[in-house]
């Protein structure tokens, strides 16, 4: 125990903590992993039939997209998510009874949290999307619909696949955002990391040490994230290097120097 | 103007009837196109024989491009019928009346019909042998490792054997537009549409591009061609159509438009060209 004037630490329960987690921290980490990436993945998907929707021929069906990505993004998650569970259950429409889904027992909580993060999610993906594929040059489709290319079909094979060298970079960010996001479902009782380490406190009383140790689970989740995505993107930007620069970054790396 | 879409010697000159008067596997006929207020396109007949090569020139913004266009129904045509290997394009006819297609059945049609664009319009995330395979491959469902060989065969054509993994940012504009003759040719194409083909090329570069062009038409391929490239009109077409103002006002052999007995109009759009 460290003791600097009226502060203290426990720096003997913060390391103990921090390397050596108990069960329920390690629980709450691989929650919040599960949860940010279902939710994304839900978003995606969602976000991709909301940007068509934005870029459809039918004014009907430009306006409804409008208005659902207007409000996601206009309001706070944590108001919608208090919404989607609360008041729902509240106003009775849908009270979340537990759902067993093979050995997974999912809580209502749970459902609520995964339901608000993916629709909150769908309405920013949704700009993204739009976005990107409007950037794609008009030709493609020419060139596209030319050899005989129907509309899916040139979404799948030429438009997407340009449009999602424009999309990683905010996508990345948005999963990022979503890790950190999903701190605040502890408020609804989900046990993710946050939550997990708020029950820890209340047995322990080690706020600082384990808002800490929190935090520094947080980073590290960020920062591996922001390596993959840095794969990524070099990925994707193959084509893009001229002839002689895919044999030179290789040769730089391997020489000793 | 209205044009008659007549088969007769006399009127061939301002309708561009092919001469043999074959079976024409283009028929454009009386074809008016606008884009809001302004029309592009007022009243065209054209018909081009199967093997035939056709030279379209004009100055820009004479409607050359859009009739192109039209042909494969990028655009779609306000009134008139144009058909493709006997079939119309863009509309079918229900009971006297013409409905627009649906885009699948648009699609359908397309897969006979070549194009060639003046910017290339490469898929930039694939290669040049991706580029090639990707019509016959997700279009038409043909098993890859056929396809791979024949779109291998199209590119060694096209002098890009060399070339097949290069991306087309490896590639120079004329190497690029080979591969694009390369792309639409895998479809098979019984109709070869090029629009300014050479235009935004590299002096330099614009030779092997009409080269590969020659040799197509050598080898029978029916080519309706935007092109300002006189002396590829001259060397090998077997037409040239000349249009103004959203009609075409001439048409005839090269020898007839680049010989002595030239008429003013021909006279004056070349000397505008030097």
């Amino acid at each position: 125990m460290i003791h600097i004037g009226g502060i203290s630490f426990d720096l003997d329960f913060f390391l103990k903590y921090l390397f050596n987690p108990p069960e329920m921290i390690w629980h709450g980490i691989l929650m919040t992993i599960a949860i940010a990436i279902i939710a994304q993945v839900a978003g995606v998907v969602l976000g991709f039939g909301v940007a068509i929707a934005r870029l459809s021929k039918f004014a009907m069906l430009r306006g409804l997209a409008g208005l659902y990505s207007w409000a996601w993004r206009g309001t706070p998650v944590l108001v919608q998510l208090l919404i989607v569970y609360t008041g729902v259950a509240a106003a009775g429409v849908y009270r979340y009874p537990e759902i067993a889904l093979g050995p997974l027992l999912i809580s209502g909580p749970l459902q609520a949290a995964l339901i608000t993060l993916s629709l909150n999610e769908a309405a920013y993906m949704g700009e993204i999307f739009r976005g990107a594929i409007q950037t794609i040059d008009r030709g493609q489709i020419d060139a596209a619909r030319a050899i005989g290319m129907r509309p899916s079909t040139a979404m799948r094979w030429v438009i997407l696949p340009q449009a999602m060298r424009t999309v990683i970079p905010p996508l990345g960010n948005e999963f990022t955002l979503m890790i950190k996001g999903t701190s605040l479902l502890s408020v609804i009782g989900v046990r993710e990391l946050f939550g997990s380490v708020q029950n820890i406190n209340s047995a322990t009383f080690k706020t600082f040490e384990l808002f800490l140790i929190a935090a520094i689970w947080y980073l590290a989740m960020t920062t591996v994230l922001s390596i993959v995505q840095r794969f990524v993107e070099a990925r994707l930007r193959r084509h893009e290097l001229p002839a002689a620069a895919t044999v030179k970054p290789n040769r730089s790396l391997l020489s000793a120097r | 103007m209205v044009l008659e879409l007549g088969m007769s010697d006399t009127s061939m000159e301002r309708t561009g009837g092919n001469p043999a008067g074959l079976q024409p596997i283009v028929r454009v006929a009386d074809v008016h196109k606008s884009f809001g207020q302004v029309q592009i396109l007022k009243g065209v007949s054209l018909d081009v024989a199967r093997g035939e090569v056709v030279v379209l020139v004009g100055r820009s913004g004479s409607g050359k491009t859009t009739l192109v266009r039209c042909i494969n129904r990028l655009e779609l045509i306000d009134k008139g019928r144009i058909y493709v290997d006997g079939e119309l394009i863009g509309y079918k006819e229900k009971a006297g009346k013409l409905i627009p297609e649906s885009e699948a059945a648009v699609a359908r049609h397309r897969r006979h019909i070549g194009m060639v664009f003046q910017r290339f319009n490469l898929f930039p995330h694939l290669t040049a042998l991706e580029n090639v395979m990707v019509g016959p491959v997700r279009v038409l469902h043909r098993p890859k490792s056929e396809v791979q060989q024949e779109a291998q065969a199209l590119l060694a054509k096209v002098g890009l054997g060399e070339k097949v993994h290069n991306y087309p940012s490896q590639l120079s504009g004329g190497q690029q537009q080979r591969v694009a003759i390369a792309r639409a040719l895998a479809m098979k194409p019984s109709v070869m549409l090029f629009d300014e083909p050479t235009s935004a090329l590299d002096p330099e570069t614009v030779d092997e591009v009409l080269d590969v062009m020659r040799n197509l038409a050598k080898g029978g391929m029916t080519m309706i061609v935007v092109t300002h490239e006189m002396r590829f009109a001259r060397d090998v077409s077997d037409r040239i159509v000349m249009m103004e103002a959203g009609a075409i006002v001439e048409a005839g052999t090269p020898e007839a438009f680049f010989g002595n007995s030239r008429s003013e109009r021909s006279k004056a759009f070349l000397s505008a060209l030097q």
